[in-house]
């Protein structure tokens, strides 16, 4: 394996296992909130031990998100040392307040997983919101750092040079909001569906069925609201992808001719070589509407993007395509979800509906990497679009490969592990919380 | 700005070594626990150390961040001429950190358990290894950015004896702190002995590792008997940690537990001091004999200024939030 390829696979395998795990580390602990407030209020116990038992699931996806980000913030330099020399110092902001959010989410967490008994009910229920707002935080800085390579801002680039550095100016650059408030969005979307489903699971089977249910209740209404509004942020994506990476609209469309009005395609086979797609279905105008909100504008196509600066269109092509697919499916759902809610029947009886959920406990998670591929893949070639190219931008040590092996066999056997350890918890619940008071 | 900018650096840098330490520490002593008493060792660290390990960890991304935001060329030289170290030591993090939890938190207690706790074990001796190589590379002048070979380039940076000797130094000075912090996590009294055993055991290994730094350094070529001997600063550093070594055995035969542990973490502080205040500013020193300076490679001033704002807007958020954590999962005297 080539060491630039290797370099990128290296790349894309960490992110795509350490956003699985943030993503949980930023959701779970809202969720449990609301159960931990029901709890107090309420004085229900089995409010208590859904508390509990989402908490001991969260500290195991928080250590292996925190151990996977420590690897990230090495990575970066490990990997891309040309790029870190000059990007470090420009987009460096986001990363430094990320380190006081990080900082505060673990100690906070410190609290939360440890103070039960030990500290005043309400300071304890305070902890756990500290470690999902800044949990949540670190999640939008990181992305902000994330959208100045989208666009870059903040600095004067002149004869190879980055003059007139402004940190701030780099922070809240042109993509930073509509990527963070999809990102969120996504994160609120993934989590919530994956957890309500794995609660449907269990009331399919009837075990602890109110336990189950109060936990399903509570994921599905947030990633039902999440899944309402995520087509309209990816609206609002589109269109800002559409006027700052002309080249990566093109590639995520497969539109390798400019046209008037463009069509939207649904589906197709890219053929990279003859630069064609066959089999697709056309909606006329769309495409000009979602790009520039305007039936009749001109998109612009790949022809009218130098040659070497074309990113992969196949890749990226299908990666939106699966990425919207989803976010159209989880749409419906939501709909009915809310629907059934809103005529009051007994979700127990509406069987088809909970298996429904059980169907989407992937979904989310899908999406959350397409829609991260259309992102990443989509900028290539370049690191710092339309500044430095990645090739450019890799160490200079030869033998990445062998990282990369040793690295992809670290995070696959952590997610079995992880996977396991799930299981045993979810089958270990009627064991643990069926006496109605346990320890 | 600088100035704070670099404080925080060394702060986040000591703080890692103490708290961090005392971390891979506990796993080096679980280690060199005997089987029958290891189930024990356990549950006491667990309890001291479950609360507050993931922050403890959090100094790393600290001056990992603070280097690579304020100090990018220290970084990429360091990640690319230290990549083999740096990545094995990352997978160190990763599975001490995970199996730590993960034996915790295993809903069912099985021969799983066995797998975690031998993960967690040699990966902290590993972490710990490895953290004290780099360290000690990058004083030891062996990392060659002229190099042509791969050897010289990516290997002779790291793998030489100074480096190697730093690095089991910083294990015995790890298993050092976790001995000491643990004689205060537990009230009973067999418990503690055998926790003061262990600190003097990690001691002697301190002693004589860091007698093997010298040796190692003198056979390497670095100066390092000038660093400590010849600046005041360095030689009323290592006075302050000898002096300090003798009251520290005073109070481990007496069994007082509180006062050892600043005491520890002060005596390590100086160990630090003395090696690296004589060539401070430099932070990594190079083969052709220049040294990279934290002073002069700083990043443009606005970012230094924004890195600075930012970390004491952190501070005065995060101290008061972590003292009252660790107060709260202190063990309290009976
Ligand atoms: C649950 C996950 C999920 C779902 C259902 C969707 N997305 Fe998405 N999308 C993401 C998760 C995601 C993401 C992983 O979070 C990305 C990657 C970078 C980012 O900011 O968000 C993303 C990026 C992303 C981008 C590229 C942004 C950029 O490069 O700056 C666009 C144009 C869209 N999305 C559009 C949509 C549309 C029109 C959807 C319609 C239903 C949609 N997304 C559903
Ligand atoms: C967590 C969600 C993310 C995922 C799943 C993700 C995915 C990817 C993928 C698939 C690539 C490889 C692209 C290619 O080479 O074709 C990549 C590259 C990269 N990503 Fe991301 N990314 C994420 C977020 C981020 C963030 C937040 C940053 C930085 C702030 C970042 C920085 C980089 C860098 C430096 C590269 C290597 C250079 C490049 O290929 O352009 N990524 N990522
Ligand atoms: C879109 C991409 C990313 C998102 C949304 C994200 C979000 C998060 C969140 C919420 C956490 C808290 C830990 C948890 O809850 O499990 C976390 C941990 C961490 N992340 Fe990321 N992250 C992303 C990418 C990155 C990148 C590119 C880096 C490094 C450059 C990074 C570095 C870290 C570090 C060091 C931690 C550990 C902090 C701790 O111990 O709490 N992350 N991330």
């Amino acid at each position: 394996m080539d060491d630039f390829i290797a370099a990128r696979s290296q790349m894309a395998l960490s992110l795509g296992f350490h956003i699985i795990f943030s993503c949980i580390g930023m959701v779970m602990p809202f969720f449990m909130a609301v159960s931990h407030y029901k709890w107090l209020k309420t004085n229900d116990e089995v409010y208590k031990n859904l508390t509990k038992a989402w908490s001991k699931g969260v500290a195991i996806f928080f250590a292996t998100g925190a151990v996977s980000g420590t690897m990230l913030s090495f990575e970066l330099g490990l990997l891309w040392p040309k790029f870190m020399d000059h990007a470090g110092p420009i987009f460096g902001m986001p990363f430094s307040l990320e380190g006081t959010a990080f900082f505060i989410e673990a100690i906070a967490l410190g609290f939360f997983l440890y103070g039960w008994n030990k500290l005043n009910k309400w300071f304890h229920w305070f902890t756990g919101m500290v470690v999902g707002v800044s949990g949540l935080a670190s999640g939008i800085l990181v992305v902000a750092a994330n959208a100045w390579m989208n666009s870059p801002a903040g600095f004067d680039f002149v004869n190879g040079k980055y003059l007139n550095i402004d940190p701030i100016q780099a922070m809240f650059n042109r993509a930073w909001f509509s990527q963070a408030l999809h990102m969120c969005l996504a994160a609120f979307t993934a989590t919530g569906f994956a957890v309500a489903g794995v609660h449907a699971l269990m009331i399919l089977r009837n075990r602890n069925a109110a336990f189950h249910l109060k936990a399903f209740k509570i994921a599905a209404v947030f990633a039902c609201i999440a899944a309402l509004l995520q087509p309209l942020s990816g609206d609002i994506s589109a269109k800002d992808v559409a006027k700052r990476q002309p080249a990566k609209l093109a590639a995520m469309e497969a539109l390798y001719q400019t046209e008037k009005p463009a069509p939207l395609l649904i589906g197709g086979i890219v053929n990279e070589k003859d630069k064609t797609v066959k089999g697709a279905i056309k909606i006329p105008g769309a495409l000009s509407f979602l790009a520039h909100g305007d039936f009749k504008a001109e998109v612009k196509g790949l022809d009218q993007i130098p040659e070497n600066e074309h990113p992969p269109v196949a890749v990226t092509h299908y990666a939106f395509q699966i990425m919207v697919g989803i976010g159209t499916l989880l749409l419906l759902v939501s709909l009915t979800y809310f629907f059934i809610l809103f005529k009051k029947k007994p979700l127990t009886e509406k069987r088809w509906l909970l298996k429904l959920f059980v169907f989407a406990i992937p979904l989310g998670y899908i999406a959350l990497e397409a829609g991260w591929v259309v992102t990443e893949v989509g900028r290539q070639p370049w690191i710092i679009y339309g500044i430095m190219r990645t090739k450019d931008a890799v160490t200079p040590m030869p033998g990445i490969a062998y990282s990369f092996y040793i690295f992809s066999a670290i995070y696959v056997s952590l997610s079995i592990i992880v996977t396991f350890l799930l299981y045993r918890q979810i089958k270990m619940v009627p064991v643990l919380y069926n006496k109605p008071e346990t320890k | 700005m600088k100035d704070v900018v670099i404080t925080f650096l060394c702060m986040a840098i000591l703080l890692y070594f103490l708290l961090g330490g005392a971390d891979f520490g506990a796993g080096i002593i679980e280690l060199f626990t005997s089987t029958k008493n290891r189930s024990k060792t356990r549950k006491t660290m667990y309890q001291a150390i479950g609360p507050v390990w993931e922050a403890n960890h959090m100094w790393l991304i600290i001056a990992i961040v603070i280097l690579f935001v304020g100090f990018p060329f220290i970084y990429t030289t360091m990640s690319v001429y230290l990549h083999i170290p740096l990545a094995i030591m990352l997978i160190g993090i990763i599975a001490r950190g995970t199996a730590f939890v993960f034996r915790h938190y295993d809903a069912v207690k099985d021969d799983m358990q066995w797998l975690y706790n031998r993960i967690f074990r040699y990966s902290s001796f590993v972490t710990a290894l490895f953290l004290g190589i780099i360290a000690g590379s990058l004083i030891s002048g062996h990392i060659d950015p002229l190099a042509t070979d791969f050897y010289t380039a990516y290997i002779s940076g790291w793998l030489n004896w100074f480096s190697v000797a730093v690095g089991f130094f910083t294990v015995a000075l790890c298993g050092f702190l976790a001995a000491i912090y643990l004689i205060g996590e537990t009230n009973e009294y067999h418990d503690k002995r055998r926790f003061i055993k262990k600190a003097e055991f990690m001691n002697v290994a301190a002693v004589v590792f860091g007698a093997m730094v010298f040796i190692a350094a003198q056979r390497d070529k670095i100066p390092l008997i000038d660093w400590v001997f010849k600046s005041t600063v360095g030689l009323s550093a290592i006075i302050l940690a000898s002096l300090s070594l003798v009251l520290l055995w005073y109070l481990l035969i007496k069994g007082k537990t509180k006062v050892l542990r600043i005491l520890a973490g002060f005596q390590v502080t100086m160990i630090l001091l003395a090696i690296s205040y004589a060539h401070f500013p430099n932070f990594i020193r190079l083969k052709s004999g220049n040294a990279v300076s934290l002073l002069e490679t700083a990043g443009p001033e606005k970012t230094i200024y924004s890195l600075g704002l930012a970390l004491l807007l952190g501070s005065v958020l995060i101290l008061p939030f972590l003292g009252y954590l660790f107060y709260k999962f202190q063990k309290k005297e009976e």
